[in-house]
């Protein structure tokens, strides 16, 4: 029994050498995360706002949305920040924020520094929203469409090739059907 | 030429290091000092062959010799020089020549400090030692090799990334390596012991310092970053809990319980299998924490170039190192005898809920840092953990502990007194109360935590004071035989009284971050910023040239009371060949606060983006992790190392016994 606890050192090791192994595997990518909630209708939620009017689910029906849980804290966050600021003002996409966890103060002087780009930015203070969500880290960004079904779900900050290769096109045929 | 020097060096290198990981071994094995007397030179020759590799590789940086690859993707003419030299470990390829190299500097060092060891113990360890060099040595050779050319050489080179282009970061990864590096000691001492099937007082002894420099190194390093970090990305915040920070503060967590246990092992005699176990997971997680940064397995905002073939081989490391020795751990940890019992609460006790409670909170961390990959391996979701988790799963285990800080060091050994010890530190509650009050009546209740955060960093600042003041028995006897005693009181008791005290300083630093006052605001020049009573005047912005960089300077007078008491110049830097911006941020500190002033954009029409924030205690988080660096050096000239570990000390002074710390 006393040797069976100096075993559990290796025996954990091993199983954490087995975890390496599947994450090493090949065609396995850290940045793409899909989502649970793939095509089920998203977690209602309801707001209050950051600057104004709150934001809740069943309002945002009726057309394509895009929902970018965003933190000042998070540096991959500022990181997108210049291409979300294009997306809105040159692709007009309807974008939808949601201050995750985070001092309202604090995202709104982000948000004063470099921009804001949302119709319409959510206080989620405790994170429950983002718990529904499945968020665990910021920035987050997910793609709901006029029924306010999750189609996409995008993991970490968005790049110019993510956004021209899935999100616009995903947003094109969405508007269309 | 003087390339091709470097890698043939590396070569050389490799083939000593199989020597010296095969030849003392087998002898130690059969008992042929011939054999082991092997260790020392080829680790000394395997250092001087590395050292020749890093110097050709810096040859090559300082020279700008765009022939090789590495030099072309990492350096520049421009770049001054200290970048030139900097950027050899600014890269994945460079950054593990250093890390051959710093473990080159530790064997050498070994090799020529141990004659005292007993020659079967000293080839076994550097044996151990050869082992590793093998291995990593082997890693940049086939998979990671910075002496590739390529011809015709490019005219340019690419450039070191902006960011990395200060000198916090110039000497960060030297000072983080030879932490991680130094703990390989400790390892190799443990598998060593493991060989051996003996763990005594003497073994303690000679592990306590290179684990403790080890953990000075790291101490520094981590602290480093962490203010390269608050200095340079422009919003204030010093630690983000990020995958590659994390990859440093595991070894660091286990390394502290790590110093900690060994002490028991070294006065006490017990506790040996356990402390065993840290030494061999304080350095496995070092090796992780480089197996997570190279693969690119987890995102992290750290880019290391990632290729998975380095990943493979990184985890093959993995499996033989730290497999290997649990292994041999599980063989023949199980006879290791334990020594003196201890009642629960006694010094010894104490020391076990320190190590519980670090070795739990790295724990914490590691789960954190992995669950991404856990879940992800079963299919789950792909996600990360971020800040929230961190400080509502770490920060709370961690307040026990510094509890524990304050009344561990005022038990004695084998059976403590509790309420004697909790009855010595009544200055330690008063300091506690007034400083809750204090921080209570600065925010009228404001943020909870921090409130408390502050109780504990009094608490624990009184508890230490009160420790050494009951040490030297101040204004219980006269204050000459005081003083006596406080020159006479051990070195590693003061090391012990400046480290507690470092962490008290830190912990004051961390919880005043609630307190944190920020002001941003769009400024043309000549306006107004105004942050917590001081009042930042923009008076101009001009355009200046740096050495690859153009600059946008300003002046700012900051102003109290309408004097002006400093005039200072946050910066925001373009680098053209790189076309990234990277913002100087201008600090004015008086040691209890800071006063933290970043330029952001501007427009055409001269409006500047201006953020300020006042940092209440701020500097005193690094302050207290050099306090808490310069405890383990002071620890580390104990006369107790210098008199030959391989002896026990037999004479006790007539003051002090060096029994505590």
């Amino acid at each position: 029994m006393r040797r069976a606890l100096f075993i559990l050192p290796l025996l954990l090791f091993l199983v954490l050498a087995g975890y390496f192994t599947l994450a090493l595997r090949p065609g396995r990518n850290p940045q793409e995360l899909p989502s649970a909630l793939i095509d089920k209708e998203a977690p209602a939620f309801q707001l209050p706002g950051l600057n104004g009017d709150g934001i809740a689910r069943d309002a945002l029906r009726g057309q394509p949305v895009l929902i970018n849980f965003f933190a000042s804290w998070c540096l991959p966050c500022h990181e997108e920040h210049p291409l979300l600021m294009r997306l809105a003002e040159q692709e007009h996409v309807p974008l939808y924020g949601i201050d995750y966890k985070h001092k309202p103060e604090a995202a709104r002087s982000l948000l004063q520094e470099f921009g804001d780009p949302y119709r319409g930015i959510g206080v989620d203070k405790d994170g429950r929203v983002g718990l529904d969500f499945g968020v665990y880290g910021v920035p987050e960004t997910y793609v709901l469409d006029s029924s306010g079904h999750i189609r996409k779900r995008f993991v970490g900050p968005l790049t110019t090739e993510k956004v021209s290769r899935e999100l616009l096109p995903l947003l094109k045929a969405l508007q269309r059907s | 030429m003087i390339a091709e020097l470097g890698h043939f060096a590396l070569i050389l290198a490799l083939c000593v290091s199989l020597v010296q990981a095969v030849v003392p071994l087998a002898g130690a094995a059969r008992g042929n000092l011939p054999w082991m007397a092997v260790g020392r030179n080829a680790a000394l020759v395997q250092f001087a062959l590395v050292a020749l590799a890093m110097a050709a590789l810096m040859h090559a940086y300082v020279t700008s010799d765009f022939s090789v690859i590495n030099v072309a993707e990492n350096s520049h003419t421009d770049k001054p020089l200290l970048y030139k030299i900097s950027g050899v470990w600014g890269n994945h390829e460079g950054s593990m020549v250093l890390w051959v190299f710093m473990l080159g500097v530790c064997s050498a060092a070994l090799a020529l400090f141990s004659g005292n060891l007993p020659p079967d113990l000293r080839a076994r360890v550097l044996s151990v030692q050869g082992m590793i060099a093998a291995g990593f040595l082997l890693f940049i050779l086939l998979t990671s090799n910075p002496f590739l050319r390529s011809w015709p050489p490019v005219l340019n080179g690419r450039g070191l990334n902006p960011v990395l282009q200060d000198p916090g970061l110039a000497f960060h990864p030297p000072f983080l390596y030879l932490g991680y590096v130094g703990f390989s000691v400790g390892f190799a001492f443990a598998v060593a012991a493991l060989i051996e099937g003996k763990v005594d007082a003497a073994w303690a002894r000679w592990v306590r310092p290179w684990t403790l420099a080890s953990w000075c190194f790291l101490t520094i390093g981590i602290a480093m970053g962490s203010w390269w970090a608050y200095y340079t990305l422009g919003w204030g915040g010093w630690w983000f809990w990020d995958p590659v920070e994390n990859a440093s503060f595991m070894p660091w967590l286990v390394g502290t319980a790590l110093i900690h246990s060994s002490i028991v092992v070294e006065k006490r005699d017990t506790m040996k299998s356990w402390t065993i176990l840290l030494a061999i997971i304080t350095f496995s997680l070092s090796l992780v924490g480089t197996f997570l940064v190279r693969s690119g397995v987890l995102t992290s905002v750290h880019a290391f170039a990632t290729d998975p073939s380095r990943g493979t081989f990184i985890l093959l490391l993995l499996l033989l190192a730290i497999g290997g020795s649990l292994t041999l751990y599980a063989v023949r940890a199980p006879a290791l005898k334990g020594g003196g019992l201890f009642a629960p609460i006694s010094r010894e006790g104490a020391l076990v809920l320190n190590n519980l409670i670090l070795s739990c909170g790295c724990a914490t961390v590691f789960l954190g840092t992995l669950y991404p990959l856990f879940l992800d391996a079963v299919g789950g979701p792909k996600l990360s953990v971020g800040f929230p988790f961190f400080n509502r799963t770490f920060v709370p285990l961690m307040v026990p502990m510094i509890v524990a800080v304050g009344i561990g060091p005022l038990l004695s050994w084998k059976r403590g007194d509790l309420l004697g010890a909790l009855q010595r530190v009544w200055v330690a509650y008063v300091a506690a109360a007034v400083a809750v009050l204090v921080a209570f009546y600065g925010t009228h209740g404001g943020p909870v935590l921090a409130v408390f955060g502050f109780g504990l960093a009094a608490w624990t600042g009184a508890a230490v004071v009160v420790e050494w003041a009951d040490r030297i028995r101040l204004f219980r006897m006269p204050l000459a035989d005081s003083m006596r005693r406080a020159i006479h009181l051990p070195r590693a008791a003061y090391g012990m009284t400046f480290a507690h005290f470092g962490l008290a300083v830190s912990i004051a630093g961390f919880s005043a971050s609630a307190f944190d006052v920020e002001a941003i605001e769009t400024v043309r020049a000549g306006g107004d910023l105004h942050v917590a009573g001081y009042t930042l005047h923009l008076a101009d912005v001009r355009r200046l040239p740096g050495p690859n960089y153009i600059a946008d300077d300003a002046t700012v007078e900051i102003k109290r009371d309408s004097e002006t008491i400093a005039v200072v110049h946050p910066e925001r830097r373009f680098f053209p060949l790189q076309q990234q911006t990277t913002s100087d941020t201008a600090i004015r500190t008086n040691l209890l606060s800071d006063l933290y002033i970043a330029l952001g954009e501007g427009d055409q029409s001269g409006n500047w983006t201006m953020r300020a924030y006042w940092k209440p205690l701020v500097p005193w988080i690094w302050i207290g992790a050099v306090i808490m660096a310069f405890g383990g050096v002071v620890s580390l000239s104990d006369r107790r190392w210098r008199v030959g570990a391989a002896m026990r000390a037999r004479r006790s002074l007539p003051v002090m016994q060096p029994a505590a710390e």
